[in-house]
């Protein structure tokens, strides 16, 4: 475990249900601050869904999400702006402007959220995109480039303001092995960087590069916690069933 | 699977409209009251403004001139059984000013810009996009619909206007290509019996389209699930559902008119 012991992100006994499908079920959760902690389990187990409470695209039915320590259910439309700005989100299909090119994409949030020059913001803009090996791409379109490309420059918008906590939803989703391992390795790169990575995956190999702690949901509810050797030594069918599939364990 | 009742379909079937009614005139409260609070996206309205109004001018401008030739020459044909070929500029003239020309404007571009909000939004909705303006910090609600009902609202006056312009100018044609009437004369006649009230009231209302149409292709495009498939709905369904509500708006829109100038044109 790299990061200090506070909990940066907490989900305090949350729930929710979709018509009378219980998706999260009184889930309690703490995130230290700096670590990788990946949420593993089932498609459909509520992974993506507990991940999405956490920057308050849903709202709880029952329970608290506190990031920093801070209650967000209360929080109106410009509080909950304020703590976005801290939180990046790679989503699952990368989810880019597709009216936008690729550099107005990563600028995106520089000019949404800072006062700095245009000049600055394209400068800023061409790093974030260097950093994760598309400075060429920053005059195409989103339609123009690759799976995994999408997914780098998914996250040089998300990293565009350094945030603090960094949300993924399956990196490794429909990649190629190669193409997968490049963009953990950008993710354990920006953990190095100080940032706490919630990894919410499938993939046992890619848990197992990013994540200091992994978390298995099932059914809604967490069923086992730990660093993957520990989970690797779970007795639970369900848990070694997981541990080994997909070219772990 | 036996089939509910009638009485529960149709219930059903009421609630359903009712809920959706209710949700659509909350989202266009809130477009109404969001378009006066800051931070008010003028990039982006005048991007929406130059897509939808200067976008839309050729088609406008096409299809106010071929309503021109084809008033013409049912004014003609009218008139002439009076002997009155000579108010066929004027006649024309306010047909299209005060009515023609603003609902088929209204109409026209339910068909171009409704369709084209509802499928751009859906398919933001649909990939993850309108998500990922929210975990942006940015109000997708306000980028998103906000500004595309406010471009609507400035666009809508200004297009009716380039149809009116069209039209009588289509009219024109048609009666010089007949009678070679001077353009001169045409547009003396055309002008003499025109008030400001004739034109400014017409024209505003079409504000209102505007409106109309921005609400219900945001809403529907917000609204867009089942991929693709859904996307498509949404286009048809926001060129349908603006254009019933265009038509029906302007029945009350006219009577409104109507209260304020009671004479009409002088």
């Amino acid at each position: 475990m790299t990061g200090s012991r506070d909990p940066i992100v907490r989900l305090d006994h949350v729930s929710k249900s979709f018509g009378t499908h219980r998706v999260l079920d009184d889930v309690t959760l703490d995130i230290p601050k700096g670590t990788a902690f990946v949420l593993l389990g089932r498609s459909g187990t509520g992974k993506s869904v507990a991940l999405r409470h956490i920057i308050g695209l849903m709202r709880p039915d029952a329970g608290r999400i506190l990031i920093e320590g801070r209650d967000i259910g209360p929080l109106d439309a410009r509080g909950l702006t304020e703590v976005r700005k801290h939180i990046g989100f790679l989503f699952q299909n990368a989810a880019l402007f597709d009216s936008m090119t690729v550099g107005e994409n990563a600028a995106f949030p520089l000019r949404r959220h800072t006062r700095l020059s245009d000049h600055e913001i394209r400068d800023r803009a061409r790093q974030k995109l260097a950093d994760v090996g598309l400075e060429r791409e920053f005059d195409k379109m989103p339609a123009d480039l690759s799976g995994g490309m999408k997914k780098r420059a998914a996250l040089a918008r998300a990293m565009a303001l350094d945030p603090g906590i960094l949300l993924v939803d399956e990196p490794s989703a429909g990649l190629d092995p190669i193409t997968s391992r490049e963009i953990d390795e950008l993710l354990v790169e920006r953990k190095r960087g100080g940032t706490t990575l919630v990894v919410v995956t499938h993939n046992i190999p890619s848990a197992r590069t990013i994540g200091d702690e992994l978390a298995l949901l099932h059914d809604g509810r967490l069923v086992a916690r730990g660093t993957a050797s520990e989970l690797d030594r779970d007795r639970e069918p369900l848990v070694q069933a997981f541990m080994r599939s997909q070219g772990g364990g | 699977m036996p089939q509910p009742p009638l009485v529960d379909r149709v219930g059903a079937a009421a609630l359903g409209f009712f809920e959706f009614t209710g949700s659509l005139a909350t989202f266009g409260f809130r477009a109404l009251v969001d378009a006066f609070r800051p931070p008010f996206e003028f990039g982006e309205i005048a991007r929406h403004v130059y897509q939808f109004g200067l976008r839309s001018m050729p088609l406008i401008l096409i299809a106010g001139f071929a309503i021109g030739v084809v008033l013409s020459m049912h004014t003609r044909a009218t008139l002439a059984r009076f002997g009155a070929e000579a108010m066929i500029p004027a006649g024309l003239a306010l047909a299209l000013i005060r009515e023609t020309g603003p609902l088929t404007a209204g109409l026209l571009v339910s068909g171009r810009v409704g369709a084209g909000i509802g499928a751009e939004i859906g398919a933001m909705r649909v990939t993850e996009q309108i998500d990922a303006l929210e975990a942006n910090a940015v109000d997708a609600f306000k980028y998103l619909a906000v500004t595309r009902v406010i471009a609507c609202v400035i666009a809508m006056p200004l297009l009716t206007a380039m149809m009116d312009f069209g039209g009588i100018l289509g009219g024109y044609v048609a009666e010089a290509v007949v009678s070679g009437m001077p353009w001169q004369l045409y547009f003396e006649r055309s002008f003499t019996y025109l008030e400001y009230s004739d034109f400014i009231p017409a024209t505003l209302k079409t504000m209102v389209f505007g409106y109309l149409i921005g609400v219900v292709a945001s809403y529907l495009g917000f609204t867009t699930s089942r991929g693709t498939e859904g996307v498509g709905e949404a286009s048809t369904r926001s060129v349908v559902m603006a254009s019933i509500l265009i038509i029906l708006s302007d029945v009350i829109l006219v009577k409104i008119i109507f209260f304020f100038y009671p004479q009409g044109p002088a």
